[in-house]
């Protein structure tokens, strides 16, 4: 008996010897960890972080704003920097998350457009927590080859010539918003009526879908194998750059424009690190490469002015003045949520 | 009649394999397509539907810059400058380490369990079947719970390597155990036996005597290990935030730039697929060899 | 030192790494942020939409494994007839294709359905236009996945099969179809119900494969967990209440299934799994 207790004390100890020999070890100032979308950002700006500063940089990348407020909850959470969207900043800026930017450290902030800071205004006051980083609106991809009318409302979408060519966006908020836009709702409506409304016409939607995408709506797309995508306008110009056939348009009825800013989470632990490489992001030179490189619209002016007519002469890019003030910014919903996650369950199950 | 079922039998086998290696032959053949560059010089859309010809490229495109062999870069997955390369690199190192380690317990294991009394050995396989049956994403869950927990309660920081190590290796050693045991059954106590009353301490009759009786059963429970490893998405996605191959690839279809590069896949694919058959066919040969040996023989 | 002492490293890691991450799902299915309440855990249980979910998963998965179980069967019993060497190595064949990862080997499902198929027939519709075609592509690219699990199993049940048992039903006057169904059939009964459970209850939980060939058009219970997990407890602090009790229902299927499967397994020696 004495023996067998002896054996599993000794295994335990080998196991509990194993993981503590696995913790972390570096030194804690020499750090930066990023938490970032995949692909977002120049690998090529991140090395040259490194040898002019001497700060590591460890990339994490994420799926979902969702999944990064679970990582960014979680005790052992150590990021320094991060990339949410626009409603994400305003729940995290209501549960205290964030640490406001000291923008002493940060005199590239000059560069971002201030028609941008107007807009994110609304979800971050004054820019106090976050800056913009990319931006861009939702709007439909359309094949001018495959659809002979002109594409100017989301109603196009309820189309029955175009069944089973009919792609929408996998993402809770984007869908159903764009389909209260079309009711003539608010998309960050707070009545449940109206987001019934709005799940019941998508519901009624299910035979013309093709499906929700994300990476492989753009391919069917590309490949002339639908007729028309919701997508947003980064995307978009990806797309049209493969197949001139692609068409890209936000319509009549108003869509949604959205932000990804940077933020510094209030654990951060490299604080100054984390401000040097925000500033770091939005000097001229380095958004310019960094938005030729992600492909989404940049909010820095200065990078804006070097970017080439293929760009900013690019309505899809960089969206005139009139597409701007029929799109609205999505908000927190707080406890709302749950209406919308139902509704979209039901959607789901629909098809 | 005969002759017909015969054929059959080899047509249905090469159907069936045919359509477990289409979606293989299909992205080794995408792995040399030449994907469009945008107006920067950079490809940005690795379409897997259009075939627009020959290239080397999408394998030199995938480490980028090597930034030198420190112990550093390589325990923090820092080794190339580019995320996919290092993604491989973690992919390759947890699939090792999680495989060889699996073996040891689980051939252990295995040996113990074989001696043990019926009652005892009835619990302990009925649990070892768990993680077996367990849908991964369960797993998953609950690794990363127990992560979570371990850390809010003890303050333990575990790197992500260690995370993902602990994972595959806990799905992988019931493979291993269920691999080793019916070769276990199969030869017979007496070896062992006689090589105590050889005067063997029982380690050294173990190993000298038992497990090579068993190696076929350990080697397949390493090779079922290492497919196991290979394979999993769901458990390291939600285990660790490091990326391995298979969550870098997910992540990557999300948002931003397009595409997964078929390269990836096929990087550590195909060397693997060369000794498999380099190992096999070698062996085969070998026997057949033999038994042309044995019919002269018997001819004679 | 005892034989049986090898066993206790591995039994400490079962324990450790098996045996108590489970007891968090049930720790979180009643503990939300550290408050103690069983509100969600019934809430979700209640929840028709979540049990109609599951019923669609079931038919999912009942199809895939019957589906893995008349293909797989044949292939097994072919490899059982073959010289073992060879039949080894064409049991590995099945496995290796695993060595690609899943994700890309499911990539690669999705554009040769979508793309290379109507490329060859010259058509410009593809089967994932349709709802029907979704459901098609999903089971098929399930079975795909799942058919090494049940071919295994079947193989090593078949390939242990005593031979002299199908000469004297030969002898007795039995031909070859009524030798199948009246000795094969019943003596393979342990390796077709390990089969079952390697497939079933994991094909349930399947949410990437809905997700990248169903076109995202899918909420399976595997994709409710998910999205559980990781979208809920992000508007909701720290609450995998939902996720973790979807989780329990899923425990208690497995469980189930393993006890159904040992009645078959007489001699417990669970070895017919591979």
């Amino acid at each position: 008996m004495m023996k067998k207790i002896l054996c599993l004390v000794f295994a335990a100890c080998m196991i509990l010897a194993f993981a503590a020999c696995g913790s972390k070890t570096a030194e804690p100032n020499r750090e930066l960890n990023v938490l970032n979308w995949g692909e977002y950002i120049d690998p090529d700006l991140i090395d040259e972080f490194e040898d002019q500063t001497g700060i590591k940089v460890n990339y994490i990348e994420m799926t979902s704003n969702e999944e990064m407020l679970i990582k960014l909850r979680s005790s052992d959470s150590n990021y320094d920097l991060c990339f949410p969207s626009d409603y994400i900043i305003e729940q995290m800026i209501r549960e205290d998350m964030l640490l406001p930017l000291d923008y002493s450290k940060i005199p590239n902030a000059a560069n971002i457009d201030p028609k941008m800071k107007e807009i994110t205004d609304s979800f971050d006051p004054g820019n106090k927590y976050s800056l913009p980083y990319m931006w861009g609106t939702v709007g439909i991809l359309y094949n001018t080859k495959m659809v002979d009318e002109p594409v100017d409302s989301w109603g196009i979408l309820w189309n029955e010539k175009y069944a089973g060519k009919i792609w929408m966006y996998d993402s809770v908020r984007d869908t159903i918003g764009i389909t209260l836009k079309y009711l003539g709702y608010d998309m960050n409506t707070r009545n449940a009526d109206e987001v019934n409304a709005a799940r019941d016409l998508l519901i009624a939607q299910a035979p013309l879908r093709k499906g929700f995408g994300t990476d492989n709506m753009r391919t069917s797309m590309v490949n002339n194998k639908a007729a028309l995508a919701v997508v947003y306008s980064g995307d978009a110009v990806a797309c049209i750059g493969e197949n001139e056939d692609l068409a890209f348009v936000v319509p009549k009825e108003g869509s949604n424009v959205w932000f990804d800013n940077v933020i510094i989470p209030k654990n951060a632990k490299n604080v100054d690190a984390a401000h040097a490489f925000i500033n770091f992001l939005n000097d001229a030179e380095n958004a310019t490469r960094n938005t030729e490189y992600i492909g989404y619209t940049t909010p820095n002016k200065a990078a804006m002015d070097r970017l080439g007519p293929d760009y900013t002469e690019d309505e899809t890019y960089n969206p005139p003045q009139d597409v701007l003030d029929r799109c609205e910014v999505f908000h927190d919903l707080g406890e709302f949520v749950e209406v919308f996650n139902a509704a979209w369950d039901k959607i789901k199950a629909s098809n | 009649m005969k002759r017909l079922w015969r054929s059959f039998k080899y047509v249905y086998l090469g159907i069936m394999l045919l359509f477990l290696y289409l979606p293989i032959i299909y992205l080794i053949l995408f792995s040399f397509n030449k994907f469009h560059v945008d107006f920067n010089g950079d490809t940005i859309f690795k379409n897997l539907g259009k075939w627009n010809g020959f290239t080397f490229e999408n394998y030199g495109s995938i480490f980028g810059r090597f930034r030198g062999f420190t112990w550093d870069n390589l325990t923090s997955g820092r080794l190339f400058s580019n995320k996919a390369g290092n993604a491989l690199i973690l992919t390759l190192e947890v699939a090792l380490v999680s495989s060889v380690v699996a073996t040891i317990i689980g051939t252990a294991a295995a040996i113990g369990i074989n001696v043990m009394k019926k009652r005892t050995r009835t619990v302990v396989l009925s649990v070892s079947q768990l993680p077996m049956v367990n849908p991964d994403l369960v797993t998953g869950i609950t690794f990363m719970m127990l992560f979570a927990f371990v850390n809010t309660l003890f303050g333990l920081e575990i790197s992500d390597f260690l995370k993902l190590l602990i994972a595959h290796i806990s799905f992988s050693i019931p493979y291993v155990i269920f691999s080793v045991l019916p070769r276990l059954k199969q030869s017979s106590d007496m070896l062992y036996e006689a090589a105590l009353d050889l005067g063997c301490s029982p380690f050294k009759a173990l190993i000298k005597a038992v497990i090579p009786d068993i190696m076929p059963g350990i080697t397949s429970g390493f090779i079922m290990a290492l497919t196991m490893s290979l394979d999993d998405f769901v458990v390291s996605y939600f285990t660790a935030d490091s990326q391995v191959l298979s969550v870098f690839i997910y992540s990557n279809t999300q948002k931003g730039k397009i595409g997964v590069n078929p390269a990836l896949a096929t990087i550590i694919f195909i060397p693997l697929v060369a000794m498999l058959l380099a190992v096999n066919l070698r062996r085969l040969a070998k026997e057949r060899e033999y038994e042309i040996q044995n019919k002269k023989v018997k001819l004679k | 030192m005892k034989r049986k002492f090898f066993a206790y490293p591995y039994i400490v890691w079962m324990i450790l790494f098996i045996a108590v991450p489970m007891l968090f799902i049930f720790y979180y299915a009643f503990n939300v942020d550290g408050t103690w309440t069983a509100e969600k855990f019934f809430s979700t249980l209640k929840d028709a939409d979540n049990w109609r979910i599951l019923w669609v998963s079931i038919e999912f998965a009942f199809g895939t494994t019957a589906i893995c179980l008349l293909l797989g069967y044949p292939i097994a019993y072919i490899l059982s007839n073959m010289k073992k060497s060879v039949a080894g190595f064409i049991s590995i064949l099945f496995f290796v294709p695993m060595w690609m990862n899943f994700v890309l080997r499911t990539y690669a499902w999705s554009a040769i359905i979508e793309y290379a198929i109507p490329e060859l027939f010259g058509v410009t519709e593809s089967l994932t236009d349709t709802a029907s075609g979704r459901t098609i592509a999903v089971l098929l690219v399930l079975v795909y996945d799942f058919l090494p699990f049940m071919v295994m199993p079947l193989y090593n049940t078949l390939s242990k099969l005593d031979k002299s048992l199908l000469e004297a039903s030969r002898d007795l006057g039995a031909n070859g179809v009524k030798t199948f169904f009246r000795v094969v059939l019943p003596l393979s009964v342990p390796g077709i119900v390990s089969g079952i459970t390697m497939v079933f209850v994991p094909s349930i939980t399947a949410f990437t494969v809905p997700a990248l060939i169903g076109n995202g058009a899918y909420m399976l219970y595997g994709n409710k967990i998910e999205t559980a997990i990781t979208s809920a407890a992000g508007y909701h602090k720290n609450d995998f209440s939902v996720g973790s009790t979807l989780s329990i229902i899923l425990l208690l299927c497995i469980v189930v299934s393993t006890v159904i499967m040992n009645r078959f397994d007489k001699d417990k020696e669970g070895g017919s799994i591979l």
